[in-house]
């Protein structure tokens, strides 16, 4: 289907390159608004890069620009180093959502089936797929089940199984846990990371917890709001993550530099 | 197997309540009736009634089927342009702009004062005139409650789609239609007796003579009022029997709505 095989196997092509995107919402109009000025992001394959900022920064705005559901007013995007456009229909990334965004007229199975069922698959196949992704988010039990008969994380669960259900290289996540209770929002937490480590898929994540970027990144991009800016980038290299992760001081330093980081001062 | 005995258990359930509503009310109102005891022209007992339709029946039978006819064929008519009307109106913009406002237009319309102008059309005698009636009366709530859920989609469902790379054809098909099934069924079910109140009064004033409508005007006139009674009886049955209808194949369409209601 592509028109660049030769860049689709290399592995050494940025998940994800923004150079000096701005975004103006309804220019020339009386409600303009500048959402996002002079982005420049490199997102490396296989990296956990969080999307941290004040409400309003611009979060949403980038990552739908990654996604290429919205157009940059200037600059380009490049997803697996091709346009956004290109990489959108030739499937290289999924969505999570802060709401599961479920439908409720399918069964958990074939929710996770659906965008299998887009992209042709044939049913044994999509069978197959959707018990090995039930498997990997732990909710075998449930695939007859509709998505009013779980829970708020059990339905997130199966979002990102949908999301991953189709092989993308790239996971992008607007505040998939930003609708969890604390104890869940962490063991979700530990999940997408043993699914991140299973998998190697890059992951582009939006929040608003200081803890839940430090916990969870590679990479940390702080934003500041009015215009959307990139404020800094946190290199945040805590090893493999563990139950005691949450208590090293080095997870403190960097919940500080954080911080910091969003007050302003460096 | 299984949504078919749900089926049937919603056909119990909402039977019962009903029914035993039924019997309450019939027994007060002849038991009341027979306290007061007022001209029979301004209400005969149930008993009474009941005698009218045992009299009567093969003129009843064939009436309900003549106006159950026209109700069935005018709703499904009425249903079809409704739920045309509001994809045309969602997918194309050109058509929101034209056709909304020529439905409003048309809503506005008294469409039972058109029944005698539908007589001079389509003939005094034909049905046609009936139907067209109960088509243009059911049409406009079909219309604008199925175009608001084809409409009222969450939006992340619709970006989902898109992120899919799924077209305008694939979101109608995977997010909008069944979005909308709710409040196509809540249409429906009120279309049913709207419906059937609109084939009656249009009876009124011309089609067949044999139908619920001439048979209530005729012994009404006559002062035969136990038997316009009746007919009024019949044409209520139809009503029930067409809502109950409405909701069996509501809970056949969309199982899923009703687990989706018991838990949230
Ligand atoms: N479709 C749109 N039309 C007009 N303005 C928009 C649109 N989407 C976003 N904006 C504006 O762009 C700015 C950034 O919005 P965005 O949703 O990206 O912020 P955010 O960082 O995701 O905020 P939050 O943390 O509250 O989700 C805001 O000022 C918002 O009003
Ligand atoms: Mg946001």
């Amino acid at each position: 289907m592509s028109s660049q095989p030769e860049t689709l196997n290399n592995e050494t092509v940025n998940a994800v390159e923004i150079t000096d995107v701005s975004k103006i919402f309804n220019p020339g109009r009386h409600n303009e608004v500048k959402a996002l000025e002079g982005i420049d992001l490199r997102i490396g394959q296989g990296d956990f890069v969080t999307l941290i900022g004040p409400s309003g920064c611009g979060k949403s705005t980038l990552l739908r620009l990654v996604a290429s559901l919205i157009d940059a007013s200037e600059g380009t995007v490049t997803v697996n180093g091709k346009a956004a456009d290109r990489a959108r229909l030739d499937r290289d990334y999924s969505m999570v959502f802060q709401r599961a965004g479920l439908f409720d007229w399918r069964n958990v199975a074939r929710n996770i089936e659906l965008p299998l069922e887009l992209m042709g698959w044939k049913a044994a196949e999509r069978r197959r797929r959707s018990a090995e992704m039930l498997e990997l988010v732990k909710l075998s039990e449930f695939a007859r089940h509709h998505p009013a008969e779980l829970s708020g994380g059990m339905q997130q669960r199966v979002a990102i199984a949908r999301a991953m259900s189709f092989d993308p290289k790239l996971l992008l996540m607007d505040e998939p846990f930003g609708a969890l209770d604390e104890m869940t929002r962490e063991h979700m937490q530990n999940e997408l990371l043993r699914i991140w480590s299973e998998t190697r898929i890059t992951v582009v994540f939006v929040t608003h917890s200081i803890p839940e970027a430090v916990f969870l990144s590679t990479k940390i991009v702080v934003m500041s709001p009015r215009p959307g800016r990139i404020a800094a980038v946190i290199d945040n290299d805590l090893g493999a993550r563990s139950e005691t992760t949450r208590d090293d001081p080095a997870f403190f330093t960097n919940v500080t530099a954080v911080r910091n980081a969003l007050r302003g001062d460096h | 197997m299984s949504a078919a005995m749900s089926a049937a258990r919603t056909l119990l359930s909402s039977w019962l309540p009903p029914t035993v509503a039924a019997v309450a009310i019939l027994g007060s109102w002849e038991i009341l009736l027979a306290l007061l005891r007022p001209d029979g022209f301004v209400l005969p007992p149930p008993t009474e009634i009941a005698s009218a339709v045992a009299e009567n029946f093969d003129a009843i039978v064939t009436a309900i089927t003549v106006t159950g006819f026209i109700v069935l064929t005018g709703l499904l008519a009425g249903v079809m342009v409704g739920v045309a009307f509001a994809l045309l109106v969602t997918a194309f913009r050109a058509a929101n702009e034209t056709l909304t406002p020529l439905a409003v237009a048309v809503n506005a319309v008294p469409i039972i004062a058109l029944a005698p102008i539908f007589n001079a059309w389509f003939g005094i005698l034909s049905p046609r005139s009936n139907q067209a009636v109960v088509v243009v009366l059911v049409f406009f709530p079909v219309f604008i409650n199925t175009a608001r859920g084809l409409a009222r989609v969450s939006p992340s469902q619709v970006e989902l789609m898109e992120s899919y790379g799924a077209g305008k054809w694939r979101i109608m098909r995977e997010v909008r239609i069944p979005n909308a099934m709710p409040f196509f069924f809540t249409a429906l079910k009120l279309a049913t007796s709207l419906a059937v109140i609109a084939a009656i009064v249009a009876e009124y004033f011309g089609g067949r003579q044999d139908a619920l409508g001439n048979l209530i005007t005729t012994s009404a006139g006559l002062t035969r009022y136990n038997d316009a009674w009746a007919a009024v009886l019949a044409g209520s049955l139809l009503g029930i029997g067409l809502y109950v209808l409405a909701v069996a194949l509501e809970r056949l369409a969309m199982p899923w709505y009703f687990t989706a209601r018991r838990s949230s």
